[in-house]
């Protein structure tokens, strides 16, 4: 054993026990004036009223895998019209005995980006794994190859279609908008001209009339017997409109930027592109990382748009369940659960640059 | 200190810049009037004045920081015009300080110093890297080699700072006021680094107030005024026995 020195008298005394550990808190924060007292009680009472009773609808006397008679006698939360129902809300059209290749794209992509996650995996090797990942994702969806069976997009639906649009719009619409944002700042006037311009158009327009646009017009506008497929329209649409927003949050991020930091890199002989690749972009982008992860967010959920032109996302093919006459009226569960996968998502999203964010810090 | 501390005070006279009948306007406003400078090779000069009297300007148009719009800056043989091909070429031949160091902060002293070489000098990175330590030796400072610039202090910043201007093997290195932005227990670590570097023979034109170091440093002191060079002279010459009026009253605010 060892034995700890005596400490002076004055060292040792402690704080109030009110003052500190769950009592301090507590009288800090719940209890803090008559007023906050109030408020806190009100609470209690009100969290009383709703919890116990969605706890015994969601959980106690819920259905998880019966039938849609069963569902209709109990008072509980009927999940079954999810359970039953989860292929054609995962994969829609999709052929039901080849529904084993998007499940296998998908867990091929969500490998993809649980091993990208850590910073030490950026290799040139992991690049090569992305475009072998890409292309084997794209021949799972579509076949017509090695045996497999062709699957018309017309068909595609469901998660896929809302990984597809999500992950392909996020990641093309980044550099895009980092383009954009650089033109905007050139010096050249057509460029910064065309930069202004196409930001200021594309941000004055909703996304949905974009949609509209790339579905019904655009077509008009190509010869005849050309067509384009339908969820790469989609796609496109969506790329074009994020990027304007990620170009807007990205040039705050270059007005940020020290001016100090531009003298340097060119006194030392750097190029503009040297410039912007190693010094300028590198640190702005880092600034950015919160805001661009918003607009990447509700980007991500606005792919749920494309429903108006008729795509069967993921919430398209929820809805399409409920209009089954067997599981009308479930649509609370329906939409909870919808609600639960896109949380899930978003929120890896802002924890990924949550961590990023800590990642990257240096110090200054 | 006197000059033969200081060893060569001895210039051999082919100039390295020379900068004739140069203008230049921000705007209306006249900065830069009929400039007239030629410094030779190895020569270190010290430029002082007043705030605003144009003195950072001038060394900023030396590597196009700054554009002039009259009159011709000739570097190393090479005119400075709007051809990019012979301003990157310049500016990796005149290195540069800066008041406030303008390191990279998101990389580690190491890459600041390796980054230059790599890129513009195509240096392998083995190579680089060896050139790098050897220069954070020399300014002192190699073993926060792996820390980022946020984690260092002023002074340490400073000499970084000039070490990665080493890196690229200037043939003139360029100081903006670099020790007025540090607190005054840091100034003298980098004056020493600067002293060093004289001592090799670097050609130095170095903007500060620090009166001391151009006493012992310098060739030549000059004294700028409202954008124009109203005297230069040697440090002696020009510190006991200045010959303008503004000068005399400029030195008699900064001497007490």
């Amino acid at each position: 054993m060892h034995n700890t020195p005596p400490t002076k008298s004055a060292a040792v005394i402690k704080p109030p026990v009110t003052e500190v550990g769950v009592i301090g808190w507590m009288k800090a924060n719940l209890f803090n004036g008559w007023l906050n007292t109030a408020l806190t009680l009100l609470v209690l009472y009100l969290l009383y009223l709703i919890v116990p009773a969605f706890v015994k609808w969601a959980f106690v006397d819920s259905i998880w895998f019966g039938t849609s008679e069963q569902c209709k006698a109990t008072d509980g939360a009927c999940w079954s019209v999810i359970t039953a129902n989860i292929r054609f809300i995962t994969f829609g059209f999709y052929p039901h005995d080849l529904q084993w290749r998007p499940l296998l794209a998908m867990i091929i992509l969500v490998g993809l980006l649980f091993y990208s996650q850590n910073r030490n995996h950026w290799r040139k090797s992991l690049a090569y794994a992305w475009l072998l990942g890409l292309f084997t994702m794209g021949l799972l969806l579509k076949g017509g190859l090695f045996g497999l069976a062709e699957v018309e997009s017309d068909n595609w639906g469901g998660m896929p279609l809302t990984l597809l649009l999500a992950i392909f719009g996020l990641t093309a619409a980044y550099p895009v908008g980092i383009m954009l944002a650089l033109g905007r700042q050139s010096e050249m006037p057509v460029i910064k001209a065309f930069c202004v311009v196409y930001i200021e158009l594309i941000r004055g327009v909703p996304l949905i009339s974009l949609l509209f646009m790339s579905s019904v017009v655009f077509p008009l506008f190509l010869p005849e017997g050309v067509t384009l497929n339908k969820i790469l329209r989609a796609q496109v649409a969506i790329i074009l409109f994020t990027a304007a927003y990620i170009a807007e949050v990205v040039r705050g991020g270059l007005q940020g930027m020290n001016k100090g930091q531009y003298e340097a890199a060119k006194a030392l002989g750097l190029n503009y592109f040297q410039t912007m690749r190693l010094i300028i972009l590198p640190q702005a982008l880092k600034i950015v990382i919160p805001p661009s992860v918003s607009i990447l967010i509700s980007a991500f959920k606005d792919t749920s748009l494309v429903v108006i032109i008729a795509l069967y996302d993921l919430l398209k093919t929820t809805q399409s369940t409920l209009t089954d006459p067997k599981w009308m009226g479930f649509s609370a569960e329906a939409y909870i659960f919808l609600a639960l996968v896109y949380f899930v998502c978003c929120f890896a999203m802002s924890n990924y640059s949550r961590r990023l964010e800590k990642e990257l810090d240096t110090g200054h | 200190m006197n000059a033969t501390e200081t060893g060569q005070k001895s210039v051999e006279t082919s100039p390295i810049i020379t900068i004739r009948n140069m203008h230049k306007w921000y705007g209306e406003f006249h900065v830069l009037k009929d400039v007239n400078l030629t410094v030779n090779r190895g020569e270190r000069i010290v430029i002082c004045g007043p705030s605003g009297s144009g003195k950072s300007t001038l060394i900023r148009c030396i590597n196009r920081l700054e554009e002039h719009q009259r009159g011709s800056i000739v570097v190393d043989g090479t005119e400075l015009t709007n051809d990019l091909k012979n301003i990157e070429k310049i500016r990796t031949e005149v290195g540069m300080v800066f008041q406030h160091f303008n390191l990279f902060p998101h990389l580690t002293i190491l890459e600041n110093l390796t980054l230059g070489p790599i890129w513009v000098r195509k240096t392998p990175k083995k190579e680089a890297e060896q050139i790098a330590m050897y220069y954070l030796e020399k300014v002192r400072i190699a073993e926060q080699a792996k820390k980022f610039p946020g984690q260092l202090s002023g002074g340490q910043q400073q000499r970084v700072a000039i070490a990665r201007s080493l890196c690229m093997k200037p043939n003139v290195m360029l100081f903006d006021e670099p020790t007025s932005a540090l607190d005054p227990e840091m100034v003298k670590e980098v004056l020493d680094v600067m002293i060093q570097l004289a001592k090799d023979g670097m050609t130095m034109i170095v903007v500060s107030h620090e009166m001391g170091f151009a006493k012992s440093v310098a060739h030549r002191v000059l004294f700028m005024d409202g954008g124009e060079i109203l005297e230069q002279n040697t440090p002696e010459e020009f510190f006991n026995h200045p010959q303008h009026d503004r000068t005399k009253l400029f030195l008699s605010q900064i001497l007490d």
